[in-house]
């Protein structure tokens, strides 16, 4: 059975099909993200005075993931373009050079969210907190507290705002801290358990960073095995490039504003 | 035929995209710059941050995604979406002031 309108433009719609159903598509992404954004406002709003995290991020891995991200749009729509032009060549070399940005992407994500994960918060039983990335973890926790010890790379604080907002409170040198067992009363990382926002910065970049590995994988088969359809039926192939173009495109728009919004402001 | 055909490929569109592109460059360099300037408020940091980054996307879906010149049918759609987008955001905005009784606001 041959699906209808892959090529030709179904008269009522003035499109081929895929088309209309990957904007369909879009439009329900746009929600999704919309009712995220909307979690994000609320959280922010709702954040007690000084405990709203602000300079949490690494700016310099972000604009770099940034550039890439554009970078791997304009190469995604010149891979389009080269079809049009029939030069599949040049499409092969532009769509690599997407994968690529794609790899570095998520390579660069995945070390940010590592950083996240080893880097810890300590209540002391002094009232005072030690934040830092851990060094060394001896540390074992039962029903009478911690026992052990650990060095963390840090810096130790009297008032917890001063960790919330960074580019206000300017950190002190980090330096190796040594914490006993004792004198901990309670322990963390700054995973999305950590506060509402890292709870929204790992939903939203997390569900962004899938949005990702989901589009270079339809790109890569396009551009591996799925390539073979272009010497039989180049149409068609063509519209899936572009089908897919979309799509890339569209999670390039979502960070462009998750860029700002979870780096910046 | 496909509607493909509507779209122009010479070497004059491949410009217009090499130009959206290094826009897009400039347009991050400046959110960065933007953001570490200390405006009298925040919100004024917040507002030049949302203008840049809407002016980026309006960019990427105008020229990339080829939004300046689609069919109806996808305007019917988008703008569909735009309504529901932007009561969306209404109601977040609606929602900022109104807390239930017995909350602890700070």
């Amino acid at each position: 059975m041959d699906i209808p309108y892959t090529v030709e433009v179904r008269p009522d719609t003035g499109l081929y099909n895929a088309k209309v159903g990957i904007w369909l598509f879009l439009a329900s992404e746009v929600m999704l993200f919309g009712a995220l954004f909307s979690a994000y406002i609320l959280l922010r709003v709702g954040a007690p005075e000084g405990y709203w995290p602000h300079g949490w991020l690494n700016v310099p891995l972000g604009t770099a993931n940034t550039l890439v991200l554009i970078t791997s749009s304009i190469t995604t729509v010149l891979a389009w373009v080269s079809l049009k032009a029939n030069q599949f060549g040049r499409f092969k070399l532009f769509h690599a050079i997407t994968l690529v940005c794609a790899l570095v992407f998520v390579g660069i994500k995945s070390f940010e969210y590592h950083d996240k994960f080893v880097h810890c918060e300590f209540t002391l039983k002094n009232g005072k907190f030690a934040d830092g990335h851990m060094v060394e973890d001896k540390l074992k926790q039962d029903a009478n507290g911690f026992t052990g010890y650990a060095v963390i790379k840090g810096h130790v604080v009297d008032d917890e705002r001063e960790l919330y907002d960074l580019n206000a409170h300017k950190a002190p040198a980090h330096e190796d801290i040594r914490l006993d067992g004792a004198q901990i009363a309670k322990r963390g990382s700054y995973g999305p358990w950590h506060n509402t926002y890292t709870a929204i910065y790992f939903t939203l970049t997390g569900l962004h960073a899938l949005h990702v590995i989901g589009g270079a994988v339809v790109i890569g088969f396009l551009w591996g095995p799925g390539s073979k359809l272009w010497e039989t039926d180049p149409e068609r192939f063509t519209n899936r490039i572009e089908i897919s173009g979309l799509f890339w495109h569209f999670v390039d728009l979502i960070w462009i504003f998750l860029f700002p919004v979870l780096y910046l402001l | 035929m496909s509607n493909n055909e509507n779209h122009p490929t010479t070497a004059h569109s491949v410009r217009g995209y090499l130009i959206v592109y290094v826009a897009l460059i400039v347009g991050t360099i400046l959110t960065v710059w933007a953001s570490f300037i200390h405006f009298p408020s925040r919100e004024i940091n917040i507002v030049v941050a949302l203008v840049i980054a809407g002016t980026k996307g309006s960019l990427v879906a105008a020229y990339f995604m080829h939004l300046i010149s689609e069919r109806k049918m996808i305007y019917s759609v988008l703008s569909c979406t735009a309504i529901f987008f932007t009561g969306l955001m209404a109601l977040t905005l609606w929602a900022l002031h109104d807390f239930p009784s017995l909350t602890i606001t700070h």
